[in-house]
């Protein structure tokens, strides 16, 4: 379901005496459906960077992501787009919102993009909220004034709403109290049982260990970094 | 899919002095795309070639017309295309005083577009009229009175209102949410999104506000002394941007 050949990176900064500095060169591995891929290394390594280059966030020098039969590098935007909207599910470690919407509605948004009617995307929405800890008298606010546990789980809400064929993790676990992990672990067991290609960083081990099939140790793309 | 505006090679001098230079690029159906730029950079001075309202020196604006197809419109007949501004395409400007008629009524403001396009049944333009008020969360009860009354907020709504009462397909904006506070700009992009989406609606927006184009625009333009230094995914410009200019642009806003 995504695969990625002989992918590269470095960044130039301008602005910064043309600095350029190499974060990945060379990765190639395939995800298939159903599975779980970790992706490892230190901070810095380029986890993040990686994840952001699949989901063409970040322009990709050379080589070549497929997620199904789209190639991310080399796609036009609206492309990418109706990748994003169908197939490329995302859930990053911040949530990004236009203020004052309410958290209902931030949540059936995927839903209502994909053309699914307002009562169905909202039902949805009600359901994961629910079943993520968000109290009902929190739905009608908007999210920007939750606390940071909150909106990580209204993000999760979000980015599990459409059942995405392929989705990137970056670190959903993080910031979560004890039940809110098992409930995001089992959405997660569930996204897979379904069918779903996943690649997921995740500096909790234990959650590492229970839904992830492999791991990638990113620090051995990193020019500079291997040995 | 054909794409529904398609630009190529747009130049526009004023005098020596280069407006835009050589802008080409593909609109499709339903796809949002921001002009950023700083201050004389050529982006409004696009934004009125692709709308008609300036001709450029060369270069061609071809629109999917309902009727007729693929058309360029730099030299469409002007009541041909003054008939499509009413129809197919709308503009709303930073200013809402320039986009209104400030002595008519709101209701007024808003039927004139749907009387110039033959629609006559007075009891009709006022049902529509309010119903695109209320859209635009305009009290119903405020359809009487003139926009001079309004607040800037209500004045841009009630534009927005006029422009989209017709059902264009393609909209073009320039900074509409400029000079507004930012508690009103909330509410406006909110209701831009959902109008936009609902009605399948595309949309040119050129803006200097880097958080407008993030949460409105699907695609991006960095302008630069009337030229496109880059383009592409809106998120991806703004988060891994490549040109020189568009990393100092985004390296510029200050964090809040």
């Amino acid at each position: 379901m995504i695969e990625l050949r002989e992918v590269s990176k470095t960044f130039t900064l301008h602005n910064q005496g043309s600095a350029v500095i190499g974060v990945i060169s060379n990765v190639s591995f395939t995800v298939a459906p159903g599975e779980c891929v970790a992706l490892t290394g230190a901070s810095g390594a380029g986890k993040s960077t990686l994840m952001r280059m699949i989901y063409g966030n970040y322009l990709t020098q050379s080589g070549e992501i497929r997620i199904g039969d789209v190639d991310i590098v080399q796609a036009e935007p609206r492309e990418v787009i109706a990748l994003r909207r169908e197939v490329l599910g995302y859930v990053s470690q911040f949530l990004r919102v236009v203020p004052r919407v309410p958290t209902l509605d931030v949540v059936a948004d995927p839903l209502r993009a994909l053309g699914v009617s307002g009562a169905d995307a909202h039902s949805r929405a009600e359901e994961l909220l629910r079943q993520l800890n968000i109290p009902e008298r929190l739905w009608s606010l908007s999210p920007t004034t939750f606390s940071g546990g909150e909106q990580q789980r209204v993000n999760i809400a979000r980015g599990f709403a459409h059942a995405y064929p392929a989705m990137l993790l970056d670190e959903p676990t993080a910031s979560l109290d004890a039940a809110n992990r098992e409930v995001v672990l089992t959405l997660i067991e569930a996204a897979k049982a379904r069918g779903a290609a996943i690649i997921g960083i995740f500096h909790d081990e234990a959650a590492r260990a229970r839904v992830c099939d492999r791991e990638i140790d990113v620090s051995c793309f990193t020019p500079g970094l291997a040995a | 899919m054909t794409a529904l505006l398609s630009v190529s090679g747009i130049t526009k001098n004023y005098g020596a002095y280069v407006g835009c230079a050589d802008v080409s690029f593909d609109l499709y159906p339903g796809e949002v795309m921001g002009i950023v730029g700083e201050s004389g950079s050529g982006k409004s001075t696009l934004l009125n070639c692709l709308a008609g309202h300036l001709t450029p020196d060369r270069g061609e604006v071809v629109f999917d017309t309902r009727a007729d197809g693929p058309k360029d419109t730099v030299t469409l007949s002007e009541p041909e295309r003054r008939m499509l501004s009413r129809t197919d395409w709308a503009f709303v400007h930073q200013h809402a005083r320039d986009g209104l008629r400030m002595g008519v009524s709101a209701g007024g403001n808003v039927g004139e577009r749907l009387m110039a396009v033959g629609e006559r049944h007075y009891g009709n333009i006022r049902d529509k009229a309010t119903d695109w008020l209320e859209r635009v969360e305009i009290d119903a009860t405020r359809v009487d009175d003139r926009p001079t009354t309004f607040s800037g907020g209500m004045q841009q709504r009630l534009q927005i209102a006029r422009n989209l009462v017709t059902g264009p397909r393609l909209v073009f904006m320039d900074e509409p949410t400029g000079g507004l506070d930012v508690s009103v700009q909330a509410r406006l992009l909110d209701l831009l999104r959902g109008l936009v989406r609902d009605m399948g609606l595309s949309a040119i927006i050129v803006t200097h506000d880097l958080a407008v184009v993030r949460l409105l625009a699907d695609r991006l333009m960095v302008m630069k002394s009337g030229r496109v230094v880059e383009a592409g995914l809106t998120d991806q410009v703004l988060d891994d941007p490549q040109h020189a200019y568009s990393q100092l642009l985004v390296s510029s806003v200050l964090q809040v």
